[in-house]
């Protein structure tokens, strides 16, 4: 229920429909975009990224929340390996004395 | 009769009907016109009448494979029908340690085909068989009602010859031997998907569709001690690399990070939820080589256009026999299982 | 690929999953006491196994795999109304690649297309649409089949058919809804259940607002969840923090996708054209109220129900379980699939006896393709 891509909005192939064209890792496919198209025009949506499944782009992708998560996970991992190095080298130098 | 007598025949109608499977004029002249002229085959008879100096070779054995191949499209970015008969029937013999020499075409086509389709068909194969060195010596033609076939099915059998000394066994793979292919892998299937349409998805990408004796003749004189060499068509790397672990009684661990993948098979993969592993190829192989002899086989591939992108995937292991375990790019493992059935875009 | 691949950095995964066992060893989880966390969606669940992230995370997690996988949990009496339609010389039936191989009582999709029936798969009900559009002299029935990912893309297609006027245009509307068998489980006394890996794309359609009564109801903490594999540890981590905290809310990690007031075009439309069905049956756990979603009376043009008098409730009896089946134990997480008699033996992907076993996000098939590395062996 749950197999979505992000893709990006390349251009407009239909506005009374709602159609657009997405690239999706330079594969391209006709989407609706209702679900992400408010009132302003279609046009605006180009170079949007948004989450398509089964033909219909149904999110547009927060690159701001998108940045926060990485950021999140990102100093875990630093964390981590800050850890992982703090060991290394207490260990280093149990083995030294 | 002379030369002058014998005019070179052609055929005059637009499309394929039942007349040119009757046996008579129509079906001579439908022969001639699109296959012999074309393929060129030793002598007038029936059948090719033949001799190579490497079967006289003590030691020497004839390796003799076949084929059917059916496809549709029939005509797709990268190759058609032909040329993956072709190159497929090669591929056999030449994953087998063997030099193919000559090959039969026996075509079923389908009433209403067009003439042009079919000429185009011949020619690939022509060109085909030119890259690989080999020689379509004999054939055969037979029309069936319409909707009584998909287009043109053809069946390639193909003969070569084994040096003595070359035996590739899958058996023979062991624990630390290196797991190599020559290139990115997926592309004939994706390819096919993309042209029939079904899913509506616009891509370039082209199949993979190759000869692979050259590159097969580099590997075997770099590293003779190579043990078995696959290629990865129907059910994809995957089920190749599970055979040979199942023959071999060994376990095959490969890395999901260095599986050599063009962008837009991923695409493909991510939107239809398709796992790349189980994508036919139609160019790909995969080795197992000891492994001081890894980096010899590695650098004969890289010298052949058909190995520029070879690259080592993983190894033959003493753990979980007869089973392929994947590390993933995250670090996790999982197993890679022989395909069941066919595999299935889904949406979940 | 942009937004996926920065997702399924391992190196940024030695931080989530060093912290995961961190807030385990603190909850004083251990293999014989576990955390259970349910993964409710099924593409979760394929995600967990294909990114080996069981093999991961501590023992002293242990991932209860959820009902949400629609393949999974579509009785069989669905799919013999599927091949009933198909196999009307005048039909053209399309469907998701996923619904192909889910055994009937007499055969599958996938058999009925090789007995001569015109079955096609599409990736889009759009693309049953275009048919429609290009086949008007035949019936093209589309087999709305999901959750509320998919609801509104159906529900659209609808409204497009609707503006077209076509007249040949249904949907086998059989669409289901996730809040109501995770109430189903909650209530189940025999489940024991310590928080929830909440399912992101449903989310992305209906906000965080509809999973509160988990949180304030049962107590229980519950986490919406990306896919990628970075997400779901991330997720993770937030369940066990707020166990490890005594806290049970309603958490949002999936926040770039997920709006937490969900997409109001699509509820809107899935407004517009359905109503709810007082109760539905799902495969393994029996009737559940206000589950599932019919097609409103307004475009009852486009319900295959009305125009081939078809379907649940109609005509239709309760389909008994296949003998041997522990689907329903399964997925409702009692037991896991190895323990299933039938695992491995009588049922395979090869001769699949139930759903699980068929889905690609069942936990079965996915416990057949890509675990069983280091299973116990159950007896």
């Amino acid at each position: 229920m749950c197999l979505g891509i992000p893709g990006q909005i390349t251009e407009i192939s239909d506005a009374t429909r709602k159609l657009a064209m997405v690239d999706i890792s330079g594969v391209k496919r006709e989407v609706n975009v209702a679900c992400i198209a408010g009132d302003d025009p279609l046009e605006d949506l180009i170079g949007t990224w948004t989450l398509i499944h089964v033909g219909f782009a149904m999110s547009k992708i927060n690159e701001k929340e998108a940045a926060l998560t990485l950021e999140v996970l990102r100093e875990l991992g630093e964390a981590q390996e800050e850890i992982e190095a703090m060991r290394a080298s207490a260990a280093m130098l149990s083995e030294a004395s | 009769m002379n030369a002058m007598d014998r005019q070179p025949r052609r055929v005059v109608a637009d499309k394929v009907t039942m007349a040119h499977g009757g046996g008579g004029k129509a079906m001579r002249d439908l022969i001639e016109d699109v296959f012999t002229s074309v393929f060129c085959p030793p002598g007038m008879e029936d059948q090719a009448r033949l001799m190579d100096d490497a079967l006289t070779v003590p030691g020497a054995r004839l390796a003799f494979t076949t084929d059917g191949f059916v496809v549709s499209p029939m005509e797709f970015p990268g190759g058609d029908i032909g040329k993956i008969a072709v190159c497929g029937t090669v591929n056999d013999l030449a994953v087998g340690g063997a030099k193919p020499l000559w090959l039969s075409a026996a075509f079923v086509i389908e009433e209403g085909v067009e003439i042009s389709t079919l000429r185009r068909i011949a020619a690939s194969m022509q060109n085909a068989a030119d890259d690989a060195g080999v020689a379509i010596v004999t054939g055969d033609t037979k029309v069936v009602g319409k909707g009584s076939g998909d287009g043109v099915f053809i069946t390639t059998s193909g003969i070569g010859v084994i040096a003595p000394g070359r035996d590739l066994l899958a058996e023979t793979v062991q624990p630390g031997d290196v797991a190599i292919v020559n290139g990115v892998l997926g592309d004939h299937g994706a390819a096919i998907l993309a042209a029939r349409g079904d899913m509506a998805l616009s891509t370039e990408i082209p199949s993979d569709c190759q000869p692979l004796n050259h590159l097969m003749e580099a590997i075997l004189s770099a590293a003779p001690g190579t043990r078995v060499a696959r290629d990865a068509t129907r059910g994809g790397l995957a089920s190749a690399l599970n055979e040979i672990a199942d023959a071999a009684g060994v376990g095959v661990e490969i890395g999901e990070d260095v599986l050599p993948l063009r962008t837009e098979v991923k695409g493909v993969c991510e939107i239809l939820g398709l796992d790349p592993l189980y994508l036919a190829n139609e160019g790909t192989l995969v080795i197992f080589v000891p492994e001081d002899q890894a980096d010899a086989a590695l650098s004969a591939m890289h010298a052949t256009d058909a190995g520029r992108e070879a690259v080592i995937i993983g190894k033959a292991t003493t753990q979980h026999p007869r089973t392929v375990v994947m590390k993933t790019v995250f670090g996790g493992l999982r197993i890679v299982d022989m395909l069941v059935g066919e595999q299935l875009p889904r949406i979940c | 690929m942009k937004y996926a691949d920065e997702f399924r950095d391992p190196v940024a995964a030695k931080g989530v999953l060093a912290a995961i066992e961190r807030v385990t060893n603190e909850i004083g989880a251990t293999k014989e006491k576990p955390v259970h966390i349910m993964e409710i969606c099924g593409g979760h669940t394929h995600a967990i196994f294909r990114y080996g992230l069981d093999k991961l995370t501590p023992p002293g997690l242990e991932f209860i795999h959820g009902p949400g996988c629609p393949v999974c949990v579509l009785p069989m009496s669905r799919v013999d109304e599927c091949v009933q339609i198909a196999e009307d010389p005048n039909v053209i039936f399309t469907t998701f690649g996923d619904a192909m191989r889910v055994p009937g009582t007499k055969k599958s999709l996938m058999q009925a297309k090789a007995d001569g029936a015109d079955i096609r798969m599409v990736y889009s009900p759009l693309d049953a649409l275009e048919l429609a559009r290009r086949n008007p002299d035949r019936e093209v029935v589309f087999f709305g089949l999901g959750f509320e990912t998919t609801t509104p893309s159906t529900a659209l297609s609808i409204l497009q058919a609707d503006t077209d006027g076509l007249t040949n245009f249904t949907i086998f509307c059989n669409h289901i809804t996730v809040p109501p068998p995770i109430k189903a489980l909650l209530d189940d006394p025999y489940m024991v259940l310590d928080g929830f890996v909440g399912p992101g794309h449903v989310s992305m359609v209906i906000g965080t607002e509809p999973y509160q009564f988990i949180a304030r109801d049962y107590g229980k903490p519950i986490v919406v969840a990306g896919f990628e594999p970075l997400d779901l540890l991330q997720s993770v981590l937030m369940v066990l923090e707020q166990i490890r905290d005594g806290r049970a809310e309603v958490e949002n990690q999936y926040a770039r996708i997920v709006p937490n007031e969900g997409n109001p075009v699509s509820i809107a439309a899935c407004e517009q054209v359905y109503e709810p069905r007082p109760t539905f049956e799902w495969r393994g756990l029996g009737e559940i109220d206000e589950s599932g979603l019919r097609i409103r009376d307004r475009y009852k043009a486009y319900d295959a129900e009305v125009k081939f008098n078809i379907g649940y409730g109609r005509n239709t009896s309760f389909t008994e379980e296949q003998e041997g089946c522990a689907c329903g134990d399964v997925m409702t997480g009692r037991i896991k699939p190895h323990a299933c008699p039938q695992f491995g033996k009588g049922c395979t992907p090869e001769m699949p006896l139930g759903a699980l076993m068929v889905s690609s996000e069942g936990a079965c098939a996915a416990y057949y393709q890509y675990g069983g590395l280091d299973l116990e062996p159950v007896e």
